[in-house]
Protein backbone atom coordinates (compact mmCIF):
# COMPACT_ATOMS: atom_id res chain seq x y z
CA UNK A 1 0.00 0.00 0.00
CA UNK A 2 1.33 3.48 -0.95
CA UNK A 3 1.71 5.94 1.79
CA UNK A 4 0.38 9.59 0.94
CA UNK A 5 2.93 12.84 1.98
CA UNK A 6 1.97 16.33 1.40
CA UNK A 7 3.64 20.00 1.01
CA UNK A 8 2.83 23.32 3.02
CA UNK A 9 1.53 24.45 -0.24
CA UNK A 10 -1.21 21.85 0.11
CA UNK A 11 0.06 19.68 -2.86
CA UNK A 12 -0.25 15.45 -2.11
CA UNK A 13 2.46 13.08 -3.76
CA UNK A 14 1.86 9.21 -3.65
CA UNK A 15 4.79 6.73 -4.86
CA UNK A 16 4.12 3.79 -6.37
CA UNK A 17 7.59 2.34 -6.82
CA UNK A 18 9.72 4.69 -8.62
CA UNK A 19 6.83 6.82 -9.98
CA UNK A 20 5.41 9.36 -7.73
CA UNK A 21 1.43 10.72 -8.65
CA UNK A 22 0.79 14.27 -7.63
CA UNK A 23 -2.27 16.39 -7.12
CA UNK A 24 -3.75 18.80 -4.82
CA UNK A 25 -5.07 18.29 -1.37
CA UNK A 26 -8.88 18.37 -0.37
CA UNK A 27 -8.28 21.16 1.19
CA UNK A 28 -6.86 23.36 -1.57
CA UNK A 29 -9.52 22.73 -3.58
CA UNK A 30 -12.12 23.50 -1.03
CA UNK A 31 -10.30 26.93 -0.36
CA UNK A 32 -9.77 27.89 -4.28
CA UNK A 33 -13.51 26.87 -4.66
CA UNK A 34 -14.33 25.88 -8.27
CA UNK A 35 -11.46 24.72 -10.56
CA UNK A 36 -12.01 26.39 -14.37
CA UNK A 37 -8.55 25.74 -15.75
CA UNK A 38 -5.77 23.81 -15.45
CA UNK A 39 -2.49 23.94 -17.53
CA UNK A 40 -0.20 20.60 -17.30
CA UNK A 41 4.09 20.29 -18.07
CA UNK A 42 4.94 18.25 -21.34
CA UNK A 43 5.72 14.15 -21.07
CA UNK A 44 9.35 14.26 -20.60
CA UNK A 45 10.19 17.84 -18.48
CA UNK A 46 12.68 17.53 -15.99
CA UNK A 47 10.86 19.12 -12.63
CA UNK A 48 12.53 20.54 -10.10
CA UNK A 49 11.56 20.11 -6.35
CA UNK A 50 9.25 23.21 -4.94
CA UNK A 51 9.61 24.66 -8.64
CA UNK A 52 6.64 25.61 -10.51
CA UNK A 53 5.06 22.67 -12.21
CA UNK A 54 1.29 23.19 -13.51
CA UNK A 55 -1.33 26.26 -12.77
CA UNK A 56 -4.76 25.71 -11.20
CA UNK A 57 -7.13 28.50 -12.20
CA UNK A 58 -10.71 28.76 -9.88
CA UNK A 59 -13.07 31.34 -10.72
CA UNK A 60 -11.45 33.96 -8.72
CA UNK A 61 -7.85 33.46 -9.41
CA UNK A 62 -4.34 31.56 -10.92
CA UNK A 63 -2.16 29.47 -9.03
CA UNK A 64 0.51 27.37 -8.96
CA UNK A 65 0.92 23.72 -8.30
CA UNK A 66 4.57 23.21 -7.27
CA UNK A 67 6.52 20.47 -7.97
CA UNK A 68 6.46 18.57 -4.59
CA UNK A 69 9.51 16.13 -5.74
CA UNK A 70 12.05 15.92 -8.54
CA UNK A 71 11.84 14.00 -11.51
CA UNK A 72 10.80 13.62 -15.12
CA UNK A 73 6.68 13.84 -16.15
CA UNK A 74 5.84 10.39 -17.52
CA UNK A 75 2.19 11.41 -17.72
CA UNK A 76 -0.56 14.19 -16.89
CA UNK A 77 -4.08 13.42 -16.24
CA UNK A 78 -5.92 14.79 -19.49
CA UNK A 79 -8.81 14.24 -18.66
CA UNK A 80 -8.91 17.37 -16.22
CA UNK A 81 -8.18 19.07 -18.99
CA UNK A 82 -11.28 18.99 -20.60
CA UNK A 83 -13.06 18.75 -17.25
CA UNK A 84 -11.42 20.75 -14.15
CA UNK A 85 -14.58 20.13 -11.84
CA UNK A 86 -12.75 16.77 -11.43
CA UNK A 87 -9.99 18.82 -9.45
CA UNK A 88 -12.94 19.45 -7.14
CA UNK A 89 -14.88 16.35 -7.10
CA UNK A 90 -12.14 14.20 -6.56
CA UNK A 91 -8.89 16.16 -5.81
CA UNK A 92 -7.37 13.28 -3.85
CA UNK A 93 -7.89 10.30 -6.55
CA UNK A 94 -9.16 11.04 -9.96
CA UNK A 95 -8.54 14.66 -10.08
CA UNK A 96 -4.66 14.00 -10.17
CA UNK A 97 -2.48 16.21 -12.00
CA UNK A 98 1.26 14.38 -12.84
CA UNK A 99 2.94 11.54 -12.71
CA UNK A 100 6.55 11.92 -12.35
CA UNK A 101 9.64 9.53 -12.43
CA UNK A 102 11.35 10.31 -8.96
CA UNK A 103 14.61 11.30 -9.11
CA UNK A 104 15.37 11.11 -5.24
CA UNK A 105 13.12 9.41 -3.86
CA UNK A 106 14.15 10.31 0.06
CA UNK A 107 12.67 13.52 -0.94
CA UNK A 108 9.53 12.45 -0.24
CA UNK A 109 10.90 11.28 3.73
CA UNK A 110 10.80 14.84 4.18
CA UNK A 111 7.49 15.75 3.40
CA UNK A 112 4.47 15.66 5.94
CA UNK A 113 2.60 12.25 6.58
CA UNK A 114 -1.30 12.46 7.19
CA UNK A 115 -1.66 12.93 10.63
CA UNK A 116 0.95 16.05 10.12
CA UNK A 117 -0.75 17.44 7.68
CA UNK A 118 -4.19 17.54 9.06
CA UNK A 119 -2.77 18.89 12.03
CA UNK A 120 -1.18 21.59 9.61
CA UNK A 121 -4.25 22.34 8.13
CA UNK A 122 -6.06 22.63 11.46
CA UNK A 123 -3.88 25.83 12.18
CA UNK A 124 -4.48 27.56 9.01
CA UNK A 125 -7.86 27.88 10.77
CA UNK B 1 -12.02 43.01 -6.69
CA UNK B 2 -10.49 41.18 -3.67
CA UNK B 3 -9.35 44.50 -1.65
CA UNK B 4 -6.89 44.49 0.97
CA UNK B 5 -8.16 42.14 3.62
CA UNK B 6 -5.76 43.17 6.22
CA UNK B 7 -7.97 47.11 6.43
CA UNK B 8 -8.45 48.05 10.43
CA UNK B 9 -12.19 48.84 10.73
CA UNK B 10 -14.21 46.61 8.11
CA UNK B 11 -18.24 47.51 8.29
CA UNK B 12 -20.53 45.03 8.23
CA UNK B 13 -23.78 45.14 6.62
CA UNK B 14 -27.08 44.54 8.22
CA UNK B 15 -26.90 41.23 7.03
CA UNK B 16 -23.58 40.19 8.12
CA UNK B 17 -24.78 37.39 10.73
CA UNK B 18 -27.03 35.84 8.10
CA UNK B 19 -24.52 35.52 5.85
CA UNK B 20 -21.87 33.72 8.44
CA UNK B 21 -25.13 31.52 9.20
CA UNK B 22 -25.53 30.83 5.90
CA UNK B 23 -22.15 28.89 5.49
CA UNK B 24 -20.43 32.64 3.85
CA UNK B 25 -16.95 32.46 3.19
CA UNK B 26 -16.10 36.15 4.02
CA UNK B 27 -14.14 38.69 2.35
CA UNK B 28 -12.63 42.39 2.43
CA UNK B 29 -14.54 44.08 -0.51
CA UNK B 30 -14.81 48.36 -0.68
CA UNK B 31 -14.31 48.20 3.38
CA UNK B 32 -16.68 45.82 4.32
CA UNK B 33 -16.82 42.18 5.03
CA UNK B 34 -19.05 40.85 2.29
CA UNK B 35 -20.07 37.61 1.60
CA UNK B 36 -17.67 36.02 -1.71
CA UNK B 37 -19.49 33.16 -2.22
CA UNK B 38 -21.87 30.47 0.30
CA UNK B 39 -21.47 26.63 0.16
CA UNK B 40 -22.82 25.87 -3.15
CA UNK B 41 -19.49 27.80 -4.84
CA UNK B 42 -19.51 30.66 -7.09
CA UNK B 43 -20.45 28.62 -10.29
CA UNK B 44 -23.38 26.82 -8.64
CA UNK B 45 -24.65 30.59 -7.85
CA UNK B 46 -24.23 32.10 -11.22
CA UNK B 47 -26.05 29.19 -12.65
CA UNK B 48 -29.21 29.16 -10.10
CA UNK B 49 -29.16 33.01 -10.86
CA UNK B 50 -29.56 32.06 -14.45
CA UNK B 51 -31.96 29.27 -14.20
CA UNK B 52 -34.16 30.73 -10.75
CA UNK B 53 -33.72 33.70 -8.58
CA UNK B 54 -30.57 35.09 -6.54
CA UNK B 55 -30.65 37.27 -3.44
CA UNK B 56 -27.66 39.32 -3.15
CA UNK B 57 -26.87 42.23 -0.10
CA UNK B 58 -25.51 44.91 -1.81
CA UNK B 59 -26.28 46.96 0.92
CA UNK B 60 -22.45 48.47 0.89
CA UNK B 61 -23.47 50.45 -1.75
CA UNK B 62 -24.23 53.91 -1.12
CA UNK B 63 -27.94 55.43 -1.30
CA UNK B 64 -28.12 59.10 -1.21
CA UNK B 65 -31.48 61.14 -1.65
CA UNK B 66 -31.51 64.67 -3.03
CA UNK B 67 -34.20 67.12 -2.28
CA UNK B 68 -35.32 70.20 -4.20
CA UNK B 69 -35.22 70.65 -7.94
CA UNK B 70 -32.34 67.39 -8.04
CA UNK B 71 -32.54 66.41 -11.64
CA UNK B 72 -31.59 69.46 -13.18
CA UNK B 73 -29.04 70.53 -10.47
CA UNK B 74 -27.42 66.85 -10.83
CA UNK B 75 -27.41 67.41 -14.43
CA UNK B 76 -24.39 69.74 -14.10
CA UNK B 77 -22.30 67.05 -13.10
CA UNK B 78 -23.44 63.93 -15.15
CA UNK B 79 -23.78 63.71 -18.74
CA UNK B 80 -27.59 61.84 -18.31
CA UNK B 81 -30.99 63.19 -19.33
CA UNK B 82 -32.41 63.65 -15.70
CA UNK B 83 -34.98 66.34 -16.33
CA UNK B 84 -36.68 63.67 -19.32
CA UNK B 85 -37.34 61.32 -16.21
CA UNK B 86 -41.21 60.96 -15.14
CA UNK B 87 -41.50 60.74 -11.40
CA UNK B 88 -40.91 56.41 -10.55
CA UNK B 89 -38.22 56.39 -13.89
CA UNK B 90 -34.55 55.37 -13.67
CA UNK B 91 -31.32 55.80 -15.42
CA UNK B 92 -27.91 54.73 -15.13
CA UNK B 93 -25.44 57.44 -15.25
CA UNK B 94 -22.15 58.72 -14.60
CA UNK B 95 -20.43 61.57 -12.57
CA UNK B 96 -17.50 62.91 -14.58
CA UNK B 97 -14.32 65.02 -14.32
CA UNK B 98 -13.65 68.28 -16.03
CA UNK B 99 -11.55 65.82 -18.26
CA UNK B 100 -14.73 63.82 -18.97
CA UNK B 101 -13.32 60.61 -16.78
CA UNK B 102 -15.49 59.17 -15.14
CA UNK B 103 -15.44 59.48 -11.73
CA UNK B 104 -18.26 56.84 -10.69
CA UNK B 105 -20.82 55.38 -12.39
CA UNK B 106 -25.13 55.04 -10.30
CA UNK B 107 -29.02 54.62 -10.78
CA UNK B 108 -30.53 57.65 -10.41
CA UNK B 109 -34.36 57.14 -9.89
CA UNK B 110 -36.95 60.48 -9.68
CA UNK B 111 -39.34 61.09 -7.21
CA UNK B 112 -41.40 64.00 -7.54
CA UNK B 113 -38.85 67.02 -6.85
CA UNK B 114 -36.15 64.72 -5.95
CA UNK B 115 -34.00 61.76 -6.71
CA UNK B 116 -32.87 58.77 -5.30
CA UNK B 117 -29.19 57.33 -6.05
CA UNK B 118 -27.23 54.29 -5.42
CA UNK B 119 -23.51 54.73 -6.26
CA UNK B 120 -20.84 52.68 -5.89
CA UNK B 121 -19.51 51.45 -2.51
CA UNK B 122 -15.88 52.15 -2.66
CA UNK B 123 -16.74 55.81 -4.01
CA UNK B 124 -19.71 56.75 -1.58
CA UNK B 125 -17.83 58.90 0.43
CA UNK B 126 -15.89 60.68 -2.54
CA UNK B 127 -19.45 60.96 -4.41
CA UNK B 128 -20.95 62.78 -1.36
CA UNK B 129 -17.99 65.07 -1.28
CA UNK B 130 -18.24 66.19 -4.58
CA UNK B 131 -21.94 66.47 -4.55
CA UNK B 132 -21.54 68.64 -1.39
CA UNK B 133 -18.62 70.71 -2.91
CA UNK B 134 -20.84 70.89 -6.80
CA UNK B 135 -24.41 71.07 -6.20
CA UNK B 136 -26.55 74.08 -6.16
CA UNK B 137 -26.97 74.86 -1.80
CA UNK B 138 -31.09 75.00 -2.80
CA UNK B 139 -30.53 71.25 -3.37
CA UNK B 140 -30.60 69.07 0.51
CA UNK B 141 -28.11 66.33 0.11
CA UNK B 142 -29.30 63.25 2.30
CA UNK B 143 -26.50 60.48 2.88
CA UNK B 144 -28.68 57.05 3.93
CA UNK B 145 -25.80 54.73 4.20
CA UNK B 146 -27.33 53.19 6.85
CA UNK B 147 -30.12 51.84 4.46
CA UNK B 148 -29.96 48.51 3.13
CA UNK B 149 -29.86 47.03 -0.47
CA UNK B 150 -30.81 43.76 -1.37
CA UNK B 151 -31.21 42.88 -5.24
CA UNK B 152 -33.59 39.91 -6.12
CA UNK B 153 -32.13 38.38 -9.73
CA UNK B 154 -33.25 35.91 -11.78
CA UNK B 155 -36.23 34.49 -14.27
CA UNK B 156 -37.99 33.56 -11.05
CA UNK B 157 -37.71 37.04 -9.54
CA UNK B 158 -40.62 38.61 -10.47
CA UNK B 159 -43.01 35.73 -9.71
CA UNK B 160 -41.17 35.23 -6.13
CA UNK B 161 -41.61 38.83 -4.99
CA UNK B 162 -44.96 39.35 -6.60
CA UNK B 163 -46.41 36.38 -3.43
CA UNK B 164 -45.30 39.13 -1.03
CA UNK B 165 -46.23 42.36 -3.43
CA UNK B 166 -48.87 41.67 -5.43
CA UNK B 167 -48.54 44.14 -8.95
CA UNK B 168 -45.18 44.34 -8.69
CA UNK B 169 -44.51 41.83 -10.95
CA UNK B 170 -46.13 44.53 -13.60
CA UNK B 171 -43.41 46.91 -13.02
CA UNK B 172 -41.84 48.47 -15.46
CA UNK B 173 -37.99 48.31 -16.32
CA UNK B 174 -35.38 50.92 -14.96
CA UNK B 175 -38.82 52.46 -12.63
CA UNK B 176 -39.36 52.23 -9.03
CA UNK B 177 -42.08 52.33 -6.84
CA UNK B 178 -42.42 52.25 -3.01
CA UNK B 179 -44.04 48.90 -1.64
CA UNK B 180 -44.95 47.17 1.11
CA UNK B 181 -43.24 43.66 1.16
CA UNK B 182 -45.34 41.51 3.53
CA UNK B 183 -45.71 44.83 5.88
CA UNK B 184 -42.42 45.64 4.98
CA UNK B 185 -41.58 49.48 3.65
CA UNK B 186 -39.40 48.95 0.71
CA UNK B 187 -38.00 51.18 -2.15
CA UNK B 188 -38.37 48.47 -5.03
CA UNK B 189 -36.94 49.06 -8.43
CA UNK B 190 -36.86 46.96 -11.64
CA UNK B 191 -33.29 46.63 -12.28
CA UNK B 192 -30.04 44.98 -11.37
CA UNK B 193 -26.34 43.91 -12.25
CA UNK B 194 -26.50 40.53 -13.85
CA UNK B 195 -28.74 40.63 -17.52
CA UNK B 196 -31.43 39.32 -15.48
CA UNK B 197 -34.87 40.28 -14.74
CA UNK B 198 -35.32 40.91 -11.28
CA UNK B 199 -35.52 43.99 -8.40
CA UNK B 200 -33.16 46.03 -6.37
CA UNK B 201 -35.04 46.21 -2.92
CA UNK B 202 -33.97 49.43 -0.80
CA UNK B 203 -34.90 48.57 2.99
CA UNK B 204 -33.92 50.38 6.76
CA UNK B 205 -31.24 48.39 8.40
CA UNK B 206 -33.19 47.04 11.14
CA UNK B 207 -36.00 45.54 8.30
CA UNK B 208 -33.12 44.14 6.45
CA UNK B 209 -32.88 40.48 7.92
CA UNK B 210 -36.73 39.86 8.36
CA UNK B 211 -36.97 40.93 3.90
CA UNK B 212 -33.90 38.86 3.68
CA UNK B 213 -35.61 35.87 5.08
CA UNK B 214 -39.01 35.86 3.40
CA UNK B 215 -37.36 36.00 0.32
CA UNK B 216 -34.93 32.90 1.05
CA UNK B 217 -37.55 30.83 2.71
CA UNK B 218 -38.91 30.72 -1.12
CA UNK B 219 -37.94 27.61 -2.80
CA UNK B 220 -36.33 29.39 -5.65
CA UNK B 221 -34.01 31.45 -4.11
CA UNK B 222 -30.75 30.89 -3.00
CA UNK B 223 -28.42 33.51 -1.42
CA UNK B 224 -25.62 35.00 -3.92
CA UNK B 225 -21.91 36.17 -2.90
CA UNK B 226 -19.98 38.79 -4.64
CA UNK B 227 -18.16 35.97 -6.64
CA UNK B 228 -20.99 35.35 -8.44
CA UNK B 229 -22.24 39.17 -9.00
CA UNK B 230 -19.41 39.62 -10.60
CA UNK B 231 -19.10 36.86 -13.20
CA UNK B 232 -22.71 37.80 -14.14
CA UNK B 233 -22.59 41.22 -15.03
CA UNK B 234 -19.48 40.53 -16.80
CA UNK B 235 -21.26 38.07 -18.61
CA UNK B 236 -23.70 40.81 -19.27
CA UNK B 237 -21.10 43.56 -20.94
CA UNK B 238 -21.40 45.67 -17.21
CA UNK B 239 -18.60 47.34 -16.49
CA UNK B 240 -17.44 47.54 -13.06
CA UNK B 241 -16.07 50.70 -11.70
CA UNK B 242 -12.52 50.80 -10.88
CA UNK B 243 -11.37 48.18 -13.20
CA UNK B 244 -13.61 48.81 -16.68
CA UNK B 245 -14.35 52.18 -15.87
CA UNK B 246 -12.43 54.74 -14.12
CA UNK B 247 -10.96 58.39 -13.80
CA UNK B 248 -9.18 57.63 -16.87
CA UNK B 249 -11.69 56.46 -19.45
CA UNK B 250 -14.67 58.58 -20.90
CA UNK B 251 -18.41 57.50 -21.60
CA UNK B 252 -17.02 57.27 -25.25
CA UNK B 253 -14.12 55.20 -24.59
CA UNK B 254 -16.11 53.23 -22.76
CA UNK B 255 -18.62 52.34 -24.98
CA UNK B 256 -21.29 54.18 -23.07
CA UNK B 257 -22.13 56.59 -25.37
CA UNK B 258 -26.12 55.67 -25.04
CA UNK B 259 -25.26 57.31 -21.03
CA UNK B 260 -25.47 60.83 -22.77
CA UNK B 261 -28.93 62.42 -23.59
CA UNK B 262 -29.42 63.75 -27.00
CA UNK B 263 -30.29 67.24 -25.83
CA UNK B 264 -27.15 66.98 -23.47
CA UNK B 265 -24.88 66.29 -26.45
CA UNK B 266 -26.76 69.46 -27.80
CA UNK B 267 -26.64 71.18 -25.24
CA UNK B 268 -23.55 70.47 -23.28
CA UNK B 269 -23.75 71.48 -19.93
CA UNK B 270 -21.82 68.68 -18.14
CA UNK B 271 -18.46 68.02 -16.84
CA UNK B 272 -16.02 67.86 -20.21
CA UNK B 273 -19.01 68.11 -22.65
CA UNK B 274 -16.24 69.64 -25.64
CA UNK B 275 -13.80 66.60 -25.21
CA UNK B 276 -17.29 63.85 -25.11
CA UNK B 277 -18.82 65.59 -27.78
CA UNK B 278 -15.57 65.96 -29.80
CA UNK B 279 -14.92 61.96 -29.32
CA UNK B 280 -18.56 61.60 -30.19
CA UNK B 281 -17.93 62.93 -33.80
CA UNK B 282 -14.59 61.52 -34.74
CA UNK B 283 -15.04 58.42 -32.40
CA UNK B 284 -12.34 57.78 -29.55
CA UNK B 285 -8.56 56.74 -29.82
CA UNK B 286 -9.75 53.23 -27.98
CA UNK B 287 -12.73 51.60 -26.73
CA UNK B 288 -13.46 48.72 -24.22
CA UNK B 289 -14.72 45.72 -25.91
CA UNK B 290 -15.50 42.21 -24.90
CA UNK B 291 -12.99 39.53 -26.28
CA UNK B 292 -13.33 35.54 -26.33
CA UNK B 293 -10.15 33.68 -25.61
CA UNK B 294 -9.99 31.06 -28.21
CA UNK B 295 -8.75 28.05 -25.66
CA UNK B 296 -9.76 27.60 -21.96
CA UNK B 297 -7.87 29.87 -20.14
CA UNK B 298 -8.70 32.75 -18.31
CA UNK B 299 -7.12 35.84 -19.48
CA UNK B 300 -7.99 38.41 -16.12
CA UNK B 301 -7.77 42.05 -15.41
CA UNK B 302 -4.08 43.39 -16.66
CA UNK B 303 -3.39 40.98 -19.08
CA UNK B 304 -1.79 42.63 -22.00
CA UNK B 305 -3.77 42.93 -25.29
CA UNK B 306 -1.61 42.11 -28.76
CA UNK B 307 -2.96 42.59 -32.51
CA UNK B 308 -2.23 39.92 -34.88
CA UNK B 309 1.51 40.92 -35.81
CA UNK B 310 2.12 41.33 -32.04
CA UNK B 311 1.94 45.08 -31.12
CA UNK B 312 0.25 46.09 -27.89
CA UNK B 313 -3.26 46.95 -28.15
CA UNK B 314 -4.56 47.82 -24.68
CA UNK B 315 -5.26 45.56 -21.68
CA UNK B 316 -8.05 43.33 -19.99
CA UNK B 317 -9.97 45.46 -17.70
CA UNK B 318 -12.30 42.76 -16.85
CA UNK B 319 -11.94 38.69 -16.55
CA UNK B 320 -12.42 35.56 -16.03
CA UNK B 321 -14.98 31.89 -16.66
CA UNK B 322 -18.09 32.65 -17.72
CA UNK B 323 -20.08 29.70 -16.27
CA UNK B 324 -23.43 30.28 -18.66
CA UNK B 325 -21.12 31.00 -21.49
CA UNK B 326 -19.04 27.74 -20.71
CA UNK B 327 -15.20 29.41 -21.84
CA UNK B 328 -13.75 32.46 -20.62
CA UNK B 329 -14.70 35.56 -20.79
CA UNK B 330 -13.34 39.08 -21.00
CA UNK B 331 -13.83 42.82 -21.67
CA UNK B 332 -10.84 45.75 -22.37
CA UNK B 333 -9.35 48.67 -24.16
CA UNK B 334 -8.41 48.38 -27.68
CA UNK B 335 -6.87 50.57 -30.11
CA UNK B 336 -10.10 51.41 -32.40
CA UNK B 337 -9.05 50.10 -35.46
CA UNK B 338 -8.98 46.73 -33.97
CA UNK B 339 -12.87 47.29 -32.19
CA UNK B 340 -15.07 45.08 -34.77
CA UNK B 341 -15.95 41.95 -33.37
CA UNK B 342 -14.35 38.80 -34.90
CA UNK B 343 -10.95 40.77 -34.87
CA UNK B 344 -8.26 38.23 -34.35
CA UNK B 345 -5.94 38.92 -31.55
CA UNK B 346 -4.11 37.81 -28.38
CA UNK B 347 -4.00 37.78 -24.85
CA UNK B 348 -0.67 37.17 -23.07
CA UNK B 349 -1.65 34.69 -20.29
CA UNK B 350 1.62 33.91 -18.04
CA UNK B 351 4.28 35.52 -20.80
CA UNK B 352 2.38 33.48 -23.63
CA UNK B 353 0.10 35.19 -26.04
CA UNK B 354 -2.38 33.09 -26.97
CA UNK B 355 -5.26 33.51 -29.72
CA UNK B 356 -8.25 35.53 -28.97
CA UNK B 357 -11.20 37.30 -30.46
CA UNK B 358 -13.18 40.73 -30.41
CA UNK B 359 -17.08 39.91 -29.45
CA UNK B 360 -19.72 41.17 -28.88
CA UNK B 361 -21.48 42.41 -26.18
CA UNK B 362 -23.34 41.00 -23.65
CA UNK B 363 -22.13 37.57 -23.74
CA UNK B 364 -25.50 36.60 -22.64
CA UNK B 365 -28.39 38.03 -23.87
CA UNK B 366 -30.10 40.47 -21.45
CA UNK B 367 -33.00 39.04 -20.47
CA UNK B 368 -34.81 42.57 -18.70
CA UNK B 369 -38.89 42.65 -18.58
CA UNK B 370 -40.65 43.83 -21.06
CA UNK B 371 -44.13 44.81 -20.47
Amino acid sequence: MSVTRYTNDHEWVRQDADVAVIGITDYAQQQLGDVVYVELPDIGRQLEQGKEAAIVESAKAASELYAPVSGEVVAVNETILGNPALVNEDAMGEGWFIKLRLADPKQLDALMDETSYQAFVAEQG
Amino acid sequence: MADSADSPALRRTPLHDLHVALGARIVAFAGYEMPLQYRPGIIAEHLHTRSKAGLFDVSHMGQIRLHGGAAAALERLVPGDLQALAPGQMRYTLLLSEQGGILDDLMATRTGDGLLLVVNAARKEADLAHLEAHLDRAITIEPRFERALLALQGPAAAAVLARFAAGVERLPFMTGAEVSVCGISCFVTRSGYTGEDGFELSVAGDDAVALADILLNEAEVAPIGLGARDSLRLEAGLCLYGHDIDETTTPVEAALPWTIGKRRRAEGGFPGAAIIVQQLADGPGRRRVGLRPDGRAPAREGTAILDAAGAPLGRVTSGGFGPSVGAPVAMGYVAAAHTAPGTPLSLVVRDVPRPARVAALPFVPARYYRA
